[in-house]
């Protein structure tokens, strides 16, 4: 999907480590979530509770609402607006917000 | 242009209720025209929760409310569309044994009164209905052919219904007077004048003012019930739920969504169709939410707002012949549970403007009630 | 400036909240800062800049060509606000500007604020809105496949982040910002493959009666040069008349029709853009009045001089108010805070007027050319409303331009707020941010009437979605407290 420009005279901070749905990813200290993900090729981070249909960050600047995500378990992020943090697990938003999952996350 | 025109009878206000009178009217053959200041279902038909609810009425609205609940069951016949109309039951949810106890009462009495529609459950049956709710509720009342619609959508169904019955629809006009001329009324507005023998006043939460511009003053307050709306959720609760010790209705839509109401009240500005929601408020009905249903907690409320409604001073509506004159009706102050009462009061009401009678009681609903209080 | 991370940190009361962070909330927070107001300015972005001069103080970007000099202008209009006396609250949403009555006395606004999970009303005695503008959406068929982006969206992830579109990329549409994207994505290093134009033919020719004003803007310089580097060094498709990404899962190419010519393009992402609207969410939320403006062809609120909308008490500065470009947007901020400043007392008429009198100057020569480009880039009826019945309107709840029309059709639907009734348009998180103004168009189209008699959704608090667990924990307000002791 993007991939980092080159630039000789960025800064080289060490980046941060996260997961997608599972899988480890590193991304630079800094970025949002939605550009973390970009970076790192995900192209569909949440299917529509209309019709399930894959859906990708759109507009990233906290409008469209494509780029929801689940962040540690709390749905409905966009991930435009979150930075992102060392060790966060991201997992793709499915449709409407599942009742069972929700009141397990919340410890209900 | 400012013609004077004429019809048989007048509707004020194109709410559900002078939507429906209006098409009852012209189903029995009268010329009707109906005056909207705004467009039909601006204000409280159009944003209200959409209950369709026998549930918890007071006793005088019963008989009314079951005419109306009959004509829900078969709405599209009526105004051939379903209104979304969806009846998965009302439970009013006990919180306590003690509020159980006085549910239980109440049932009781209704039965003894010849009306069954309120059924006691106990917890298990609660459960059974609403699986997601707080272990500690001991039981509720059900009404199981209540439900909900789509009020704006309704509304609208019923005003498309009556123009195609001919009925004489004048949205954006305001009613500036309402006058004697002999035999008949003047209804006064800016785009001329209607002569017609009857006249509804079904002008919701501007009524009380035109009830006293004929000398018919009445305890009418302008109220702003607001409520709120949640993103989608996976499904996981059928009926609407009700409280009566804390504020809450409470009722997820088929596809997600979840409204969130309970009569808590913003600040209305009738003179400029304006409301200002009060957040303090809004957020203890949250807090209702989040003990009651802890599913909810993380559910996003996707947008809040209060219409302009009338309320009474004993919370009953207004319906019936005016005590003064000939020929006026009066229909309104539904006190925010209006909403079921649409269908079956504007047939009841085309009944009384046809006929001068009608065989569904309504005797605890004649403005007479506050004549007298006033004068005793 | 002063950084408040937690909303608990808040005062209770601000002289004025500032919403939004770009150029032309940053003037106006520093302007009244300066003033001697007490001044909260709120942003829902890591650092301020707005989209404009987003991550101006913390692009990764560091040569500085890439995006190009007008970007770093931001630098000096970031460093005073910084250097200014007021708060600022990062990272977090205003969901709600409501008129109360202050506990102070008088009449003001609640403002409901929300960081970190973390929910707070505060109360103002003046508001600036200074929210700024969005891409006009541009629902073509297929535009809501994963690969496809707004031009603006790939600008921000190469100012914030750093990063270029991977792959083969094209761009459709049409204005200055897709033409200056061309070139700054060029000289990052992306392997665009074509520009497509969807300017119309005839535009150039109605444009040219504003001309003679636009060779005195300050838009000169820099179009002119964008769009003849865009040319000269890109593959540059002009007259296109229709637009459909197609893919399975994802963007695979798109396929081009220019009339009766057909052509497919083979890309990795799809970037669109046919320019940017006020965003008008909050401010019709608060009750501001909008009025259509016929120039822009979209829905702007209606202002008095000082940019003070149809609520006293509110004031709209920047591109919200209607689009006029950075550069201005600075200068209305300052305007606006001006006002803001008299209306609390903190200056008096003369004072204002003094002060305001250089700004304006400077801001008529700013919007200089305005009306030049808005009638030359005016979107084409075809990607307004588009003809396909089966493209997306609504992403929220897809609902389709065929649904559209039909509605309108068969339920004689007048306008937007009917609509939402019928097809649930405009009711998902976005809050119809990107179907409104197609929405618009159709039903219009659909009626044979203007946009302006077809209106625009009436949209409701909260501006921004809010959970329930931040509403039920809201922290009581003072008021709320005396009303239960009373």
């Amino acid at each position: 999907m993007f991939r980092p420009m080159r630039d000789p005279g960025a800064p080289a901070a060490a980046p941060l480590r996260f997961t997608f749905d599972g899988a480890p990813m590193t991304a630079r200290a800094g970025d949002t979530v939605a550009a973390a993900l970009l970076a790192n090729g995900v192209s569909v981070n949440r299917h529509t509770p209309v019709s399930g249909a894959p859906r990708g960050a759109y507009c990233m600047m906290g409008v469209c609402f494509e780029c929801l995500v689940v962040i540690d378990g709390v749905g409905n992020r966009q991930g435009c607006l979150v930075p992102l943090e060392e060790g966060m697990r991201i997992e793709t938003q499915r449709g409407p917000r599942q009742a069972e999952a929700l009141s397990q996350e919340i410890g209900a | 242009m400012t013609t004077t025109s004429t019809a048989d009878v007048v509707v004020i206000g194109a709410g559900i209720h002078g939507c429906s009178t209006a098409l009852h009217c012209a189903q029995r053959g009268m010329k009707v025209v109906l005056i909207e200041k705004d467009h039909a279902g601006r204000h409280a038909s159009g944003v209200n929760a959409g209950g369709v609810r026998q549930l918890a009425r007071h006793v005088a609205e019963i008989p009314l409310s079951n005419h109306s609940m009959d004509i829900w069951h078969r709405i599209a016949d009526l105004v051939d569309d379903d209104c979304g109309f969806v009846s998965d039951g009302q439970v009013l949810v006990a919180e306590t044994e003690q509020e159980l106890a006085v549910f239980r009462e109440r049932v009781e009495d209704l039965n003894l009164r010849g009306f069954h529609h309120e059924e006691l459950i106990d917890a298990k049956e609660l459960r059974r209905l609403l699986p997601a709710v707080a272990e500690t509720c001991p039981g509720g009342v059900v009404s199981r052919r209540d439900g909900a619609a789509v009020p704006f959508r309704a509304t609208q169904a019923f005003k498309r219904k009556a123009v195609a019955l001919g009925v004489d629809l004048r949205e954006g006009v305001r009613v500036t007077g309402l006058t004697r001329d002999g035999a008949q009324w003047r209804v006064e507005t800016a785009e001329g004048d209607v002569l017609a023998p009857k006249v509804v006043n079904a002008a919701g939460a501007w009524a009380g003012r035109l009830a006293a511009s004929v000398g018919e003053p009445v305890p009418l307050e302008v109220i702003a019930p607001m409520l709120m709306i949640t993103g989608r959720v996976e499904p996981f609760i059928r009926p609407v739920v009700i409280l009566r010790g804390r504020k809450l209705s409470f009722k997820q839509f088929a596809n997600g969504t979840v409204l969130i109401g309970g009569g808590y009240l913003g600040r209305a500005f009738p003179d400029e169709n304006r409301t200002e929601l009060d957040w303090d408020k809004l957020s203890q009905n949250a807090r209702t939410v989040w003990e009651l249903f802890p599913v909810m907690r993380s559910a996003t409320i996707i947008r809040a707002w209060a219409g302009i409604e009338a309320r009474m001073a004993d919370e009953v509506p207004v319906f019936g012949p005016s005590a003064k004159h000939e020929g006026l009706f009066h229909q309104f102050g539904f006190s925010a549970h209006g909403f079921q009462l649409g269908p079956g009061a504007g047939s009841v009401m085309a009944e009384l403007v046809a006929t001068g009678a009608t065989n569904v009681p309504i005797d605890g609903l004649r403005i007479q009630r506050f004549q007298t209080a006033a004068s005793a | 400036m002063n950084r408040v991370t937690d909303v608990s940190a808040l005062k209770e009361q601000y002289d004025l909240v500032v919403v939004g962070a770009g150029p032309a909330g940053l003037s106006a927070a520093a302007t009244a800062a300066e003033l001697g107001l007490s001044v909260l300015l709120a942003d829902e972005n890591p650092a301020p800049g707005g989209q404009i001069y987003r991550a101006v103080t913390t692009t990764p970007v560091q040569r500085r060509e890439v995006l190009g000099e007008d970007y770093w202008r931001g630098q000096p209009i970031v460093q005073r606000f910084e250097r200014s006396a007021a708060d600022y609250a990062a990272r977090t949403t205003v969901w709600t500007v409501g008129r109360t009555e202050l506990m102070s006395g008088g009449e003001g606004f609640e403002v409901g604020v929300s960081a970190d999970g973390q929910a707070r009303l505060i109360d103002a005695r003046h508001v600036i809105l200074a929210t700024g503008a969005l891409e006009r959406p541009m629902p073509i068929p297929g535009w809501t496949l994963p690969g496809v982006m707004t031009a603006g969206a790939a600008q921000i992830a190469l100012k914030s982040a750093g990063i270029v579109p991977d792959g083969r990329v094209v761009l459709a549409g049409c204005g200055p910002l897709l033409y200056l994207l061309a070139s700054q994505l060029q000289s990052a290093g992306a392997n665009i493959v074509a520009v497509l134009d969807t300017t119309e033919r005839g535009n150039a020719l109605a444009a040219a009666g504003a001309l003679p004003d636009f060779l005195l803007s300050p838009y000169l310089a820099k179009g002119l040069k964008l769009m003849l580097a865009a040319r000269r060094k890109l593959r540059f498709v002009g007259g296109v008349t229709g637009l459909r990404a197609e893919g399975e899962g994802r963007v695979k190419q798109v396929v081009v029709e220019r009339g009766s010519a057909r052509e497919t393009i083979a890309c990795d992402m799809l970037l669109l853009h046919q320019g940017v609207i006020p965003n008008v969410n909050m401010t019709s939320a608060v009750g501001c009045e909008q009025v259509w403006d016929e120039q822009g062809h979209c829905w702007a609120p209606k202002l008095d001089a000082w940019f003070g909308a149809s609520v006293p008490g509110i004031s709209i500065a920047g591109d919200g108010a209607g689009i006029g470009g950075a550069e201005s947007a600075a200068l209305r901020g300052e305007v606006a805070a001006l006002e803001a400043a008299r209306r609390v007392g903190r200056i008096d008429e003369a004072d204002r007027d003094r002060r305001a009198a250089s700004v304006r100057a400077t801001l008529a020569r700013a919007m200089r050319g305005r009306r030049f480009l808005d009638v030359l880039y005016r979107p084409a009826k075809a990607f307004l409303a588009p003809k396909d019945a089966a493209t997306v309107v609504c992403r929220c709840e897809e609902v389709t331009a065929g649904q559209l029309r039909e509605t309108t059709r068969k339920l004689g639907v007048q306008g937007p707020n009917q609509m939402k009734t019928f097809l649930r348009c405009g009711m998902g998180p976005c809050q119809g941010r990107l179907c409104g103004p197609t929405v618009t168009e159709i039903i219009a189209e659909e009626r044979g009437v203007a946009p302006a008699e077809v209106g625009y959704y009436r949209l409701r608090p909260p501006v921004k979605p809010v959970t329930l667990g931040e509403l039920a924990n809201l922290p009581k307000t003072e008021a709320a407290v005396k009303a239960v002791c009373r």
